[in-house]
């Protein structure tokens, strides 16, 4: 379905819901019902809209229904009150009568649905029938009126903004981190082992003696590195909410971040504005394959800048190995790195120099499911 | 249909889809999943639901800490040691060593209950994986008894969640669930008038004319909620603030805005 995981378990479920009567035989209901039973995630709730609104516009209404439909609207003709405000608008075009010869005659005539033009009953238009036009003395079918139709309710897209792929905060990264790690028992002692306890209270013959055991810890150790400037200046929010994020983690047993200016060469830097440089080859020197490395950055530049000794943008110094050169360096220091990349997927392929290291780090797109993926995959052993 | 059917209390105001939502859940006897910014009530919502099935409610606050076996239930070894070192308690009879925590209460009280699960995401990640078994079976065992806890009346069970941390697929695809949208101003009217019943309705249309706006601010980054809602029109009530005073003025701002930084910020724009 588009995106939204749903298994047998639920439909399952939604039937059962279903032959329980749930649904009421409305779909408004149908609505809340299904989707309570499906999503899961707020995130998906748009995707659902858009799925239900366009497997519901179109649905035809089976002939028993249409002639409740004309039997509806019959009563209503018959009792003009209900047409609020009909009475009171000038220049009516057709009288009640009239009317409702036209519309039984138009009724029968019609085959299918209509939305716009002017004579069929449907929605839009200005003929005298159906709902969400503009005749000024017409007949509304059905539409909103008090209630609102589901498709409506779906089309409203309420959702929209809580799409995973869209929002972003320090929080949401802070849950996206905090699953990046892989717990083994470390640290101060802490717990009571109660076996151990029992064992070593009983060889000293009942003379309680407590043994305590150590805590299990997170083993992550994770280097950050990030592409300021430049093409990166739109993302620079983005990735401060990262960064910020990071740094909050307290879960990491080693945190360390640095930036970097398109590529990383022989400097990184501590600070956003780039003055404080360390060596790249003693960040490397510290770290072992423990380590996982995220870098976030859009990977697009000149050619040369990845490829050329000497062509990194900074001109004030000079790099004798290429950025790929760099790069892989970190890599083998760092087998498990990814790249978050926060130009839309659909240009990596355009960028030379992004496919070039797409190929040699897995990369996702910064978003926060990018984010999930990526860490899925620092994730694995 | 056959079963208690939940429609909202004088003190609780639920919308349409929420209240469906409660009643599938009662009737598919699935655990509800409720999410929402905070301030939405979603842990008032149980309390709700108890008043109005007129069922007791039982509460386990999830924490940092908790673990899943706290929530079937402890046995206190410490206690049994040092009781069978130093004397006092029955120490031959290991149940009396053995309490149950809230999910055990649950599944062990004579009637229905509601079993309100608090800030699911507090916990550790495999927090939830913990308690599949025992929310499907609505049972476990007590290993140091053999003793079968089993759920005669299998309880209505909530769960909040701030959504702090994904929670996983295996437990959300036995949930129902359902997000607690920001209330419409129309709604948050009925809210108002629950909690301030004698309020004059131009007073209260003004109020949340720059209650909305604020919440719209980009540069508001605690969002007031519902709850600082009743505190500024509690505030206001009790200022004697009429209808004349909210126009081009924006009283006990610091009642809405929490944060010193969205404090200032708006301050200047508005006074």
């Amino acid at each position: 379905m588009r995106g939204i995981p749903v298994s047998l378990t639920e439909l399952l479920l939604l039937i059962e819901a279903l032959q329980k009567g749930h649904a009421d035989s409305n779909l408004v209901v149908f609505y809340g019902l299904a989707r309570s039973i499906l999503v899961k995630k707020v995130e998906h709730f748009d995707i659902y809209d858009r799925v239900f609104a366009e497997f519901f516009k179109d649905i035809e209404f089976p002939a028993e229904m249409m002639t409740q439909i004309q039997d509806d609207l019959l009563d209503w003709l018959k009792d003009p009150k209900t047409f609020e405000g009909l009475e009171n608008r000038e220049g009516q075009e057709h009288d009640l009568d009239e009317l409702r010869r036209m519309f039984e005659e138009r009724l029968n005539e019609q085959k299918e649905r209509h939305d716009g033009g002017n004579k069929w009953v449907g929605t839009g238009g200005t003929s005298p029938f159906g709902h969400g036009g503009k005749n000024p003395a017409g007949i509304r079918i059905g539409g909103p009126g008090g209630g609102r139709s589901a498709v409506q309710i779906a089309m409203d897209r309420r959702f929209n903004n809580l799409r995973s792929d869209l929002v972003l905060d320090v929080r949401q990264f802070s849950s996206a981190l905090r699953r990046l790690r892989i717990l083994s028992k470390d640290g101060q002692v802490e717990e009571l082992d109660v076996d151990e306890t029992i064992d070593k209270t009983a060889q000293n013959a009942g003379e309680i003696e407590l043994v305590f055991s150590k805590p299990r810890k997170n083993q992550v150790k994770l280097l950050l590195l990030c592409d300021v400037g430049g093409s990166m200046n739109p993302y620079s929010r983005t990735t401060s909410l990262l960064f910020s994020a990071a740094h909050q983690a307290q879960h990491f047993k080693q945190f360390k971040s640095y930036y970097f200016h398109n590529c990383p060469y022989g400097k990184l830097y501590s600070d956003m504005s780039r003055r404080e440089a360390v060596n790249t080859e003693d960040v490397l020197k510290n770290l072992d394959s423990s380590w996982r490395c995220i870098i976030v950055g859009d990977a697009a530049m000149a050619p040369y800048e990845l490829m050329d000794a000497g062509g990194m943008l900074d001109f004030s110094s000079m790099n004798r190995d290429t950025g790929l050169i760099w790069l892989q360096r970190i890599l083998e220091k760092v087998p498990r790195s990814v790249w978050l990349n926060p130009d839309p997927v659909r240009y990596w392929n355009s960028s030379y120099t992004a496919r070039i290291i797409s190929q040699l780090y897995p990369m996702f797109p910064f978003t926060l499911s990018g984010i999930d993926d990526a860490i899925a995959e620092l994730r694995k052993r | 249909m056959s079963f208690d059917k939940f429609q909202g209390t004088q003190d609780y105001i639920v919308s349409a889809e929420l209240r469906d939502a409660v009643n599938v859940a009662i009737s598919l006897e699935r655990p509800l999943l409720i999410r929402g910014e905070p301030g939405t009530g979603k842990t008032l919502l149980s309390k709700s639901i108890a008043k109005a099935l007129d069922k007791p409610i039982v509460n386990w606050h999830v924490k940092s800490t908790t673990r899943a076996q706290e929530g079937l239930y402890i046995y206190d070894t410490v206690q049994r040691l040092n009781d069978s070192r130093f004397g006092g308690g029955d120490v031959e009879n290991v149940a009396h060593y053995i309490k149950l925590g809230p999910l055990g209460q649950a599944f062990d009280a004579k009637e229905r209950v509601i079993l309100l699960i608090d800030e699911i995401d507090k916990a550790d990640i495999e927090f939830p994986n913990d308690l599949l078994n025992e929310l499907d079976e609505m049972s476990f065992r007590i290993r140091e008894t053999g003793r079968l806890v089993k759920a005669v009346e299998r309880p209505i069970i909530i769960i909040t969640s701030n959504a702090e941390k994904e929670l996983p697929d295996a437990f959300l695809r036995r949930c129902i669930f359902h997000y607690i949208s920001f209330p419409s101003s129309e709604m948050m009217k009925e809210i108002i008038k629950v909690h301030f019943p004698k309020i004059e309705e131009e007073l209260m249309t003004q109020a949340l004319l720059k209650f909305y706006w604020l919440r719209e601010q980009p540069e508001v980054r605690k969002k007031p909620s519902t709850s600082e809602l009743m505190d500024w029109l509690g505030a206001l009530q009790r200022a004697g603030m009429s209808t004349e005073n909210l126009k081009g003025n924006f009283p006990f701002l610091g009642v809405l805005l929490k944060k010193e930084a969205d404090l200032v910020g708006i301050e200047k724009r508005v006074n």
